[in-house]
């Protein structure tokens, strides 16, 4: 190995590392505008999110459907994780059954608007037995019914330019997900679990289920979603409650 | 350093042992971490407190700390592969493996110290290697919507997260030998030749 740098080999690689520094400059700029890169992003360990975020999203077209199972596979054994929140608003809703119960829309939407679990219940049902797995290691297969998320998103008028939709639930545990999750066919507000109406601590009365991810994004007790073309506003600006815990916003992992 | 001394690992293979040995460290930390929120392992796809396990490690369950853990294995991981494939391109394309990793037919005596050691290096590499890599993506739901294949091949997510676990502990197994080896031949001189490339024929 040569000890002297001459002039031309530090020209050369004064060129590389500035067409390089350009390079991914480009590359994040890039990167960006086509939803690879996680609001969790920021610091050391958001240099391996964002790489499992911008692969997996790029190996994963939106119809990529999660395994769906045969009934024989349902799981007898369904821990729950979590229960019900004890806040009077949500305890009155459920001694009523969820009679006053409404998921309010806003955001950016044509026609915000909210939806009574009767409303839900009748729009195109929607049926599938997936996996589901807990980012502590667990998971169980069940049938989950509801109404698809990007059906209710057509009828309030999601706006073109928006990139995620956040969900609001009685209880702290708030997440997002992107357009291309919330736009997949197996990705749905269910109502339904086992041929049943979901049980209270598996989240009635409507949980979001997200089937190409950990469990920790099928939020719960669902109240409130918003549309929007930015996560900045919302909490520390992460995404939701688990990132500000320091779990992966991807949770496809 | 006398340059006298016999070249006898490439700059390449210094530079991919020492960040693989680093991503290698965080890893079984973060893998640690990770499985102590649920240290039950499970054969099948579905497994949980309440259904029927395979073993129960004599851990106790710590839930809900292992955020960060995860935050550092997928970083450790996406370190220890790049600095895999890097390893592997160099060791096809200069013959590194056929000359100094896969046993060859004169070392096939058995009980022969060469052959045991170049056994365990190819174990590692070509076998438990890509074993950890293959069985951590199968429980990732979304390279599973991509692949149902791997997920298929070991039995269901659950089995292959059994498997992950072994396989990780068979990189410990191999990290704790690998070190008890360096120590009994001189620790300085093993990992000075492994810094700076030559070996002192004498030791030091």
């Amino acid at each position: 190995m040569s000890r002297i740098i001459s002039r031309r080999r530090l020209i050369v690689s004064g060129l590389t590392l500035a067409a390089g520094a350009t390079g991914i400059a480009g590359a994040v700029r890039l990167a960006d505008r086509y939803g690879l890169i996680p609001p969790d992003h920021g610091g050391l360990f958001g240099i391996g999110e964002t790489l499992t975020y911008a692969s997996q999203r790029m190996l994963m077209s939106r119809q990529r459907l999660a395994r769906e199972f045969g009934r024989s596979d349902i799981s007898k054994v369904i821990p729950v994780n979590g229960r019900a929140p004890k806040k009077d608003a949500y305890q009155r809703l459920l001694r009523d059954e969820f009679r006053d119960w409404r998921l309010a829309v806003d955001g950016l939407v044509a026609r915000p608007s909210s939806f009574s679990l009767e409303d839900l219940m009748s729009y195109p049902s929607h049926s599938q037995i997936t996996h589901q797995a807990c980012e502590e290691g667990w998971s169980f297969i069940a049938e989950w019914t509801g109404v698809r998320l990007s059906y209710v998103l057509d009828l309030v008028g999601a706006d073109p330019r928006a990139r995620y939709v956040v969900f609001f639930p009685f209880d702290s545990f708030w997440e997002s997900i992107d357009m291309a999750d919330a736009l997949h066919p197996q990705t749905f507000l269910a109502y339904g679990m086992n041929g049943q109406r979901i049980p209270t601590d598996h989240g009635a009365p409507v949980r979001l289920r997200v089937s190409r991810q950990l469990g920790y994004k099928s939020v719960k007790y669902l109240s409130r979603m918003t549309v929007t073309d930015t996560l900045q506003p919302f909490g520390k600006g992460t995404g939701g409650i688990n990132a500000e815990y320091g779990y992966s916003w991807w949770a496809g992992i | 350093m006398h340059l006298g001394e016999p070249m006898r690992h490439s700059a390449i293979v210094r530079a991919t042992h020492w960040v693989m040995a680093a991503a290698t460290v965080a890893l079984i930390v973060s893998g640690v971490a990770i499985l102590i929120a649920h240290p039950r392992l499970y054969w099948g796809e579905t497994g949980g407190v309440g259904g029927p396990s395979l073993i129960d490690l004599p851990i106790p369950f710590l839930l809900g700390h292992s955020g960060w853990g995860r935050y550092l294995h997928f970083l450790a991981a996406w370190i220890a592969v790049a600095s895999g494939v890097i390893y592997l391109i160099y060791g096809i394309v200069t013959r590194h493996f056929v000359r100094e990793v896969l046993p060859s037919s004169t070392d096939l005596v058995p009980g022969s110290y060469n052959a045991m050691q170049r056994g365990a290096y190819t174990i590692l590499v070509f076998m438990i290697g890509p074993l950890v890599l293959v069985s951590g993506l199968a429980f990732s739901p979304a390279i599973a919507s991509v692949m149902p294949a791997v997920v298929a091949v070991f039995g269901g997510q659950q089995s292959a997260r059994t498997i992950h676990f072994f396989a990780g502990l068979a990189v410990v197994v191999f990290f704790v030998g690998h070190l008890v080896m360096v120590w009994l031949n001189g620790f300085v001189a093993r990992t000075r030749a492994m810094i700076t490339g030559r070996a002192s024929t004498e030791g030091s």
